[in-house]
């Protein structure tokens, strides 16, 4: 029983990291109607970021946050100079182009801080939460700052006026125009934001995956995951689509015979075709119905 | 009387498609007037134009002041409230949130919450259902909601496209009323497209006739309505 329970305490602690990968994923898909497939290297370039600050002597906390802030300022760049030109191309050519953000962002990384494995600090410490054995303090901590986060989007787009205005423009593009809207820079907020909210799971899991180039890739598909099985086309879905993936996750590694670490990866890949195949607007999501 | 909206030699394209073939009319401050024709016309065409949704060759001057390449969102920030065909109703939306929504460009807080009162002394049923999402609402509320919300910009112009579409006539009657209303009282100046001629130009005191996109009649409301080719093509008497 202790065991089972300390599987979904860490599938909880995980899953927090994956609804925030989904939560960015869904944020840029309600914008532009791509799936990013760089989400994972922006946050990785961002974690690297936040090493090489501290490297330089700045204390954690305020690496997070300057992190959080260049992520933010990277991501409207990203959009503004790439994607925006990109607005009214064809899928491919959008797919194309992510795929090339995700190589140059991955080499680059390469280049500067090279592809050995690195330690990341957590500023949570490793000891036995409240004394229990059944959590860290690091995965107490990343499920506190993840709450803490959503908390924050909730606010932002519930109560204040730009929010109103994102989520006016991600619906109906045309109407937000003629309330007088810009939408193109709404678009480049979301980029943005969800920079930010990745360059936040990065630096949560750096910690435990180690910092290295690749350290996202696993992540960002259980991030797709995530998002698909809550659906793409609601927030609120990716979060407790993270969730879920990240308890299952933690459960089938443990108690099906075979799967184990090595085979984690493809049930992810497996969860993403059977959402896609029996309920393809994912659990929360709305199907998109057009009137012809 | 000063000329708020003065259109040139408008010329406007879908794709390889001319849909307006060099259009020319004005709009008086303070007038109601209407854009009268059938289906395919052109009207839609015209009000899009105007708010650059569609390209466009011409020239369009609004206040004194040309258009030219401005963005959607910038002509609406001049003043220029369009209700579109479909109403553009952010149906996901709560009613006052789409109220908000055609506020999002102005900074005095307290004028909004006082304009969205004055939206509901306009349309009770408004206030009625202010937390339900939009998307509920039949179709003549929603139309009450997309005036609301155009007028929450304090305009100086509306453009509306076929208020009339899909509504049943009392309805359309109530509605009808109250946008002379605001005409009058509000002083907001209003270019009307509309299929149901007859109550268009009951409203209106200035009409415009297009056929295939060229201005072919008009006149005041009154002139054009007395006329026999408009009676019989598009009153049907």
């Amino acid at each position: 029983m202790e065991l089972f329970i300390n599987q979904i305490l860490a599938g909880i602690s995980t899953g927090a990291i994956y609804a925030c990968m989904a939560l960015a994923v869904v944020m840029i898909y309600q914008a532009i109607d791509h799936l990013n497939f760089a989400q994972g290297e922006m946050a990785m370039f961002s974690t690297f970021i936040s090493w090489q600050l501290m490297q330089w002597g700045m204390p954690y906390w305020a690496a997070f946050f300057i992190t959080i802030a260049l992520s933010f300022a990277g991501g409207i760049a990203i959009e503004r100079v790439m994607f925006k030109p990109l607005a009214k191309a064809p899928i491919l050519t959008n797919v194309a182009g992510f795929i090339a953000l995700y190589s140059i962002i991955n080499s680059s990384a390469g280049l500067i801080w090279d592809f050995t494995i690195k330690q990341y600090p957590t500023p949570f410490g490793s000891a036995p939460f409240l004394g229990s054995q059944l959590i860290s303090t690091h995965q107490a901590g990343m499920i506190g700052v993840t709450i803490l986060l959503l908390i924050g989007l909730y606010a932002f787009f519930r109560y204040t006026r730009v929010g109103l205005a994102m989520r006016a423009a991600a619906s109906l593009p045309e109407s937000a125009r003629l309330v007088g809207i810009n939408t193109s820079w709404m678009i480049a907020l979301g980029w943005g934001m969800a920079a930010a909210i990745g360059s936040i799971a990065g630096m949560m899991i750096a910690p435990v995956v180690f910092l290295e180039p690749n350290m996202m890739l696993g992540v960002l598909i259980y991030g797709f995951a995530a998002a698909v099985l809550g659906g793409l086309t609601s927030p609120f879905g990716a979060v407790i689509g993270g969730f879920l993936v990240g308890i299952f996750e933690n459960l089938a590694g443990t108690y099906i015979p075979g799967i184990g670490n090595e085979l984690k990866l493809p049930i992810a890949l497996a969860l993403i075709i059977s959402v896609l195949v029996v309920k393809p607007a994912g659990l929360f999501g709305r199907p998109i119905v057009k009137r012809v | 009387m000063t000329t708020l909206l003065n259109v040139k030699d408008l010329r406007a394209y879908y794709g390889q498609v001319q849909a307006l073939h060099g259009l020319t009319f004005s709009l008086n401050e303070g007038s109601l007037t209407t854009l009268l024709g059938a289906n395919g016309a052109g009207k839609t065409t015209t009000l899009r134009a105007i708010c650059n949704m569609v390209r466009s060759t011409g020239a369009i001057e609004f206040d004194g002041q040309p258009l030219g390449s401005r963005s959607t969102e910038n002509i609406v920030r001049l003043g220029i409230a369009h209700v579109p065909q479909g109403r553009g109703t952010f149906t996901a939306m709560t009613v006052e949130e789409n109220l908000q929504l055609g506020a999002i460009t102005r900074t005095d807080k307290a004028g909004i919450v006082a304009d969205i009162e004055r939206m509901y002394a306009y349309f009770p049923v408004l206030k009625q259902r202010y937390s339900q999402q939009a998307g509920t609402l039949s179709g003549g509320e929603q139309q009450m909601l997309a005036v609301a919300r155009a007028l929450m910009l304090r305009p100086r112009l509306m453009l509306l496209d076929e208020p009339s579409f899909g509504l049943a006539p009392l309805v359309v009657r109530d509605l009808f009323k109250i946008l002379g209303k605001i005409n009058r009282e509000e002083k907001v100046s209003i270019l009307v497209v509309e299929q149901n001629a007859q109550l268009a130009l009951e409203l209106a005191d200035h009409a415009y006739v297009i056929e295939t996109g060229r201005i072919v009649m008009s006149g005041s409301a009154k002139e054009i309505a007395s006329n026999e080719d408009v009676r019989k093509s598009y009153l049907g008497y």
